[in-house]
């Protein structure tokens, strides 16, 4: 996927006049929030599960070489073969080189952001395989050219007629109105791609170290399709997915869909291992599972390690005021909102997504509800820390703050200046008592209004303090 | 430097083996992770123990809680004393929703009286155009009305995808609280991972488009249990 994460205050301004996505995002909020609190309500003792899940998270982290090892030897006993990948154009270089093998023309897929991460697609056509999305958000913005908004939900920036249009352009068939009817064409229109699949591509939520399975949740089905009908399987995914054991497993999908989507359980939870067996009538004759470094080994070790605890729910982007506004697309890149804020800078280069560890109130709405207890604010805080030390920050606000340093260390003159300031801006603030426009604070006011110091004409903390403690004493 | 069985670096070189033993040098790196410090023992420990985490306490009828979790997921039931009422009770099912009488089913099911009951079945793996699934179950899961099915010769995942209806036949000993316990029954009876474990909560459903909820994205539109009450009893 294209990054363009140094756009996101442009990008900002856009959305936030969307009305479309405004009304996509308030339903969001409704439907995700809201679910997620009732089914975290269900659960009596959700606290210590909490707790669980994010232990056994650490714990393999603690221990990643040996649990990789545990889990490619398992699966390599099984009939799977392991490929390690330092890189997206190595993930794109194995898969093309597979499809290359089996005289693969056409590929379904089933939603995996680690091949967004890697822009799969583009590798797999540039060499003529057809490549099929399958999620059916995912096949709407294969058919539309755009990027998903969403970890969870892809399309939710789009609305229905939007679909019905683009369906009845790219279908040939009489235009539908209502949702069923367009989900029955697009079933319709899949089924017949995923009976001629050569190739099926997933992700996985997770693997198991323990039986050397992958595991994929969908709704739709598609992942269960994927992994089932075409002769061969590859399936794609981040080093840090590995779990333990079943019993591990279960902890975690116990949390997964109840914060992603608000269900207690997603509909198809597929476990795949190994290719087919002696006397099996389906499944894939072979199977391959690709393990993408891409910058996780980066975090390891490190103050951000807690990231790589991620399990991709979503929840903390839902609960985010500023994902909340402008949505995902804003933010650049394939992980949006919060835990996007700290992966995009890690992964592709904090010069490059500038913005981003800065797209934040640190309100911690996304630390609470973060299931495996992810401390996002804090990261964020300490990617910011690091933008100051290599002199990343805009070059006004280094200054601003090198100024301000130098005039809060000299008392007298610190409060003639705050004073006179603070007059002119009780000024300037407009019968709202709101300043719209700042003075060599264009940037920051351009996405946000000041309050104007009310009061008294403007007084500063220091003379308001001043006077009471006259008046008491 | 050793070259992975059956993997592609020796049609390509060698490029594979280095990614490998580069990602797992860097891991132990920056992991500070010393030769002999007991982190394979430890892994090793965890792993055979099997240690299940806090979880809900699921307690009570089994039964009744599955039930009352497969409704909430759109799954409908139909509760039979013996096995050999279920080819009536789908039929039923069929007619009432006005159905086709034609269905493909699992290998266990196929001496069923399903002829007298006016359902031409056949004993075959679904294909694209099937309509209708019939098919046993591992187990199931009281936490959240879930049914675990394992691949294998005469249970192919297929004939629970594919057809538009999938109706499963479950028996009441089948029910167990939690995923733990399935982990634990697939452990002690089958030993071996299948190709495929697949956990099936109601039909197939997508909700991308608007976020309204609509059944039979892929899958099938309709999930019917029917549910046996007499124990172990096999056909
Ligand atoms: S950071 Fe936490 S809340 Fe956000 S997607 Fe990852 S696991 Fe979910």
């Amino acid at each position: 996927m294209q990054l363009t994460s140094h756009q996101f205050k442009t990008r900002s301004r856009e959305k936030l006049a969307d009305v479309n996505l405004q009304g996509a995002l308030k339903k969001l909020q409704g439907n995700f929030v809201k679910g997620r609190s009732d089914r975290v309500a269900e659960l009596e003792n959700f606290p210590a599960i909490r707790d669980a899940a994010a232990d056994i998270r650490a714990r393999t982290l603690a221990n990643l070489d040996v649990y990789l090892e545990e889990f490619e030897r398992n699966a390599t006993a099984r009939g799977a073969t392991v490929h390690w990948a330092e890189n997206a154009a190595e993930v794109n270089r194995i898969v093309c080189e597979l499809a290359a093998k089996y005289a693969v023309k056409k590929a379904v897929k089933s939603k995996s952001m680690v091949s967004e991460e890697c822009a799969l697609n583009d590798a797999l056509e540039a060499v003529g395989v057809e490549v099929v999305e399958t999620d059916l958000g995912e096949y709407i913005l294969q058919l539309a050219k755009e990027p998903p908004s969403h970890i969870v939900a892809p399309v939710v920036h789009k609305i229905k007629d939007e679909v019905s249009d683009l369906f009845a352009a790219k279908h040939g068939l009489p235009r539908k109105t209502g949702i069923p009817e367009l989900c029955k064409e697009a079933r319709d229109m899949l089924r017949g791609h995923f009976v001629s699949a050569d190739m099926g591509i997933s992700g996985a939520n997770f693997i198991v170290a323990e039986t050397g399975s992958t595991m994929i949740v969908t709704n739709e089905g598609n992942g269960r399709m994927v992994t089932t009908l075409p002769r061969v399987h590859v399936a794609i995914t981040g080093i840090e997915k590995v779990v333990p054991t079943l019993e591990d497993l279960s902890t975690l999908i116990r949390l997964l869909p109840r914060h992603a989507t608000g269900q207690t359980i997603s509909n198809y939870v597929s476990v795949t291992t190994g290719p087919q067996r002696d006397g099996d009538t389906d499944g894939p004759q072979h199977f391959h599972i690709i393990l993408l470094d891409g910058g996780r080994t980066k975090l390891l070790g490190g103050d951000m390690q807690d990231m790589l605890r991620c399990i991709r729910c979503g929840a903390c982007m839902n609960h985010c005021p500023v994902y909340q506004s402008v949505g995902g697309h804003a933010y650049g890149w394939v992980y949006p909102g919060p835990m996007g804020s700290i992966l995009t800078p890690m992964y592709v280069g904090l010069e490059n997504a500038r913005d981003l560890p800065n797209a934040s109130t640190l309100c911690n709405q996304c630390g609470v509800v973060c299931p495996v207890k992810i401390p996002l604010p804090d990261l964020m805080r300490k990617l910011r820390e690091r933008q100051f030390e290599q002199g990343l920050k805009p070059r006004r606000e280094t200054w601003g703050l090198a100024a301000w340093r130098w005039a809060a260390q000299r008392p007298r003159i610190y409060a003639t200046l705050t004073k006179t300031a603070a007059r002119v801006l009780a000024a300037m603030g407009s019968s709202d008592r709101l300043i719209h426009k700042l003075p060599f604070g264009g940037g920051w006011t351009s996405g946000r209004d000041m309050p104007a110091p009310t009061g008294l004409r403007g007084k500063t903390f220091r003379e308001l303090y001043q006077a009471r403690r006259t008046v008491k004493s | 430097m050793r070259c992975r069985p059956g993997s592609i670096c020796r049609r390509s070189g060698s490029s594979r083996v280095s990614a490998r033993e580069a990602i797992l040098g860097r891991i132990r790196t920056s992991l500070r992770r010393a030769d002999g410090d007991g982190a394979a023992e430890r892994v090793r420990a965890h792993i055979d123990a099997h240690a299940v985490s806090p979880r809900p306490h699921i307690t009570g009828d089994l039964i009744a809680q599955f039930r009352d979790n497969a409704v909430r997921l759109l799954s409908t039931i139909a509760e039979v004393p013996h096995v050999r009422d279920v080819p009536a009770t789908a039929a039923a099912y069929l007619r009432a929703y006005n159905l086709p009488m034609r269905a493909v089913c699992w290998k266990a099911l196929r001496l069923l009286d399903w002829v007298n009951n006016g359902i031409l079945m056949e004993e075959r793996p679904a294909r694209a155009t099937d309509m209708v699934g019939v098919t046993e179950v591992f187990c199931a899961i009281a936490e959240t009305g879930t049914l675990m099915t394992l691949s294998g010769e005469h249970t192919p995942p297929v004939s629970s995808l594919l057809p538009e209806t999938h109706i499963a036949v479950l028996r009441t000993s089948q029910i167990v609280p939690s995923m733990e316990e399935a982990w634990q029954r697939l452990r002690y009876t089958v030993g071996e991972m299948p190709r495929a474990v697949n956990f099936i909560s109601g039909p197939s459903r997508t909700a991308d488009i608007e976020q309204t909820l609509t059944l039979g994205a892929h899958g099938p539109y309709r999930v019917h249990i029917i549910l046996v009450s007499e124990g172990d009893s096999r056909v």
